[in-house]
């Protein structure tokens, strides 16, 4: 899998200093991402995915171990990188299209205005926002902002596309709706992609491998990998495979977390029994 | 839609000096109690050229300290907001600068600059509005969620590149509100000085002059000048705002 990995993550550890105290988040962390797949990293809250993120995007360097793209190890911030978070962070002054071009007024992309422009509004009727270009992001809904965002971190060809929880603010409709517009997006540009979620069904419809990190000093604890023909329609998210797979992951979860199952068990919904009846759509996690 | 948005405030107007008047005329008082609007008309037609005068040398140095404000301001606000040490160096200094009273600072002042009124009185109207500028400034830039810089940097854009294309345009909204509290202040400021400075310049002084004259219609009637003055200053903020950070104006309703 080495040879052909795009993103290698390779015996990470990382520690903050803070007021209370060193804290370390990340410990020998190692993992590969393949060049075109979509690695979904599941982990308990605070146990480090941002920063694991942020490693990746070269916003940080990790202490020890290092981080390759490409073969090369990463030292800095490199513009073949795009980010989506939960927070769209558009630019409240500029219009959605506008929001979409900023990345080619910093990065050489050698296309010319009227190329960037047109790339912009190639991504936005991807997305399915074609007519909002001269709207102000106000103007759109918290779904459609997410988009925009979307397509912002797509418009310079970026090789890696890192996602730190960019569904984790929306309902659960306009989630799955997204989520179909994630796969329509991935099959018209070959990136290679990092989600980070809190969504065990998020990670399983959209990824081709999860990554289960353990609490902090997060370290990959278990790594599963969705079969090609894994969920990728919603009805499919409901089938006894997904349900095992589902099953699997929160179980994963559990150990990372270090809870007794009993003790708050009700606070997230039981694992999906393996022939769901018809119509029933389990609670996505909602966690911040 | 516009018609009325002017004819209401001058209604308001016309209703505030017919109660003047009223007020004046049911209690008898004399102008040096207090002065009615129908004196007010005579002290400006008798000073017309003075207030023409006078009123643009209040305006241009309130305007000049304005300026120096925000440039300072912006300057200092700039600096604490990107770096957390030169915060915590010199908010007590600002704050404390700003806590002394500036009518305590104005007589100082008029005496070490003696005679040079325009500098003088551009020093204070600077001195006591600088500092909501730079606070504003400060905040609106260590503020800035950190995804908003991330976006950029992860790019590789260059500190500079995310403050012009970023921070600055975000902090318009917050900067224009404390814009606005500064004008005032710079313009109290221009005043206290052109009334304090002897020999002094501006309405301030053309106050003063009616004062020992014991012109008390000119003295209403540069009260009511400073007001209008006052209220174009406000609204030239007003209309600046509008134009650079009108985007953070919510769509009413
Ligand atoms: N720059 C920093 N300085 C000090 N501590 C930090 C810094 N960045 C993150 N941390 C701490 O490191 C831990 C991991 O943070 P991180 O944001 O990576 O977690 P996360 O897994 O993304 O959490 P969440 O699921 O809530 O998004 C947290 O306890 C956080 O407080
Ligand atoms: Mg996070």
């Amino acid at each position: 899998m080495s040879a052909e990995a795009l993103i290698e993550i390779r015996h990470v550890s990382h520690t903050f200093d803070t007021a209370s105290g060193p804290l370390q988040v990340l410990n020998d962390l190692s993992l590969d991402v393949p060049e075109g797949g979509f690695v979904a990293v599941v982990g308990p809250s605070g146990c480090g995915k941002s920063t694991l993120t942020r490693l990746i995007s070269g916003l940080m360097r990790p202490q020890f171990g290092e981080v390759l793209i490409a073969g090369e190890r990463v030292k800095g911030p490199r513009s073949s990188v795009g980010m989506a978070f939960q927070n769209p962070v558009l630019l409240e002054w500029r219009s959605i299209l506008k929001n979409v071009m900023l990345p080619l007024e910093i990065v050489r992309s050698g296309l010319s205005r009227k190329e960037q422009e047109e790339r912009a509004r190639f991504l936005l009727s991807l997305v399915g926002l074609e007519g909002f270009e001269d709207k102000r992001p106000s103007e759109l809904s918290g779904g459609m902002r997410q988009r925009a965002s979307l397509c912002r971190a797509l418009v310079h060809k970026p090789d890696v596309l890192i996602l730190d929880e960019p569904f984790g603010a929306l309902d659960a409709f306009t989630r799955e709706d997204l989520w179909q517009t994630m796969h329509k997006v991935k099959a018209e540009e070959p990136f290679t992609a990092v989600l980070i979620t809190h969504d065990l069904r998020e990670s399983i419809f959209l990824a081709d491998r999860v990554v289960v990190l353990s609490g902090r000093p997060a370290h990959a604890q278990y790594v599963l990998d969705v079969p090609r023909e894994g969920p990728r329609t919603l009805d499919n998210l409901y089938t006894p495979r997904a349900a095992e797979m589902l099953a699997i992951l929160r179980h994963q979860i559990e150990i990372a977390q270090g809870r007794a199952p009993a003790e708050e068990a009700s606070a997230r919904p039981a694992p999906s029994p393996p022939a769901p009846a018809p119509g029933e759509r389990a609670t996505p996690e909602t966690q911040a | 839609m516009t018609a009325r948005r002017i004819a209401v405030p001058v209604l308001a107007v016309i209703v505030f000096l017919a109660l003047w008047e009223l007020l004046v005329w049911a209690n008898g008082w004399p102008t040096y109690k207090m002065a009615a609007p129908s004196d007010l008309g005579p002290a400006f037609a008798k000073y017309f050229d003075l207030f023409l005068i006078y009123g643009w040398q209040t305006l241009w140095r309130t305007v000049a300290g304005l300026a120096l404000a925000v440039v300072f301001g912006v300057a200092v606000g700039m600096v604490m907001g990107f770096s957390r040490t030169m915060r915590d160096a010199l908010y007590p200094l600002l704050v404390g600068f700003n806590a002394v009273p500036k009518a305590t600072v104005v007589p100082i002042v008029a005496l070490m600059f003696v005679g040079w009124h325009d500098f003088n009185t551009v020093l204070i109207a600077f001195m006591i509005s600088f500092f909501p500028i730079a606070v504003s400034v400060s905040i609106g830039l260590s503020t800035l969620e950190p995804e908003y810089r991330d976006i950029l940097r992860s790019l590789g854009a260059s500190q500079s590149t995310i403050f012009w294309k970023i921070a600055l345009p975000k902090t318009l909204p917050e900067f224009f509100g404390a814009l606005k509290v500064a004008v005032t202040l710079a313009f109290i400021g221009t005043n206290l000085m052109e009334i304090v400075s002897p020999h002094g310049r501006g309405l301030g002084a053309l106050f003063d002059s009616g004062k020992t004259n014991s012109d008390y219609p000119l003295m209403f009637a540069v009260l009511i000048a400073l007001a209008v003055l006052g209220i174009v200053l406000y609204y030239m903020v007003v209309i600046l705002e509008k134009t650079f950070a009108g985007w953070a104006e919510r769509p009413a309703g």
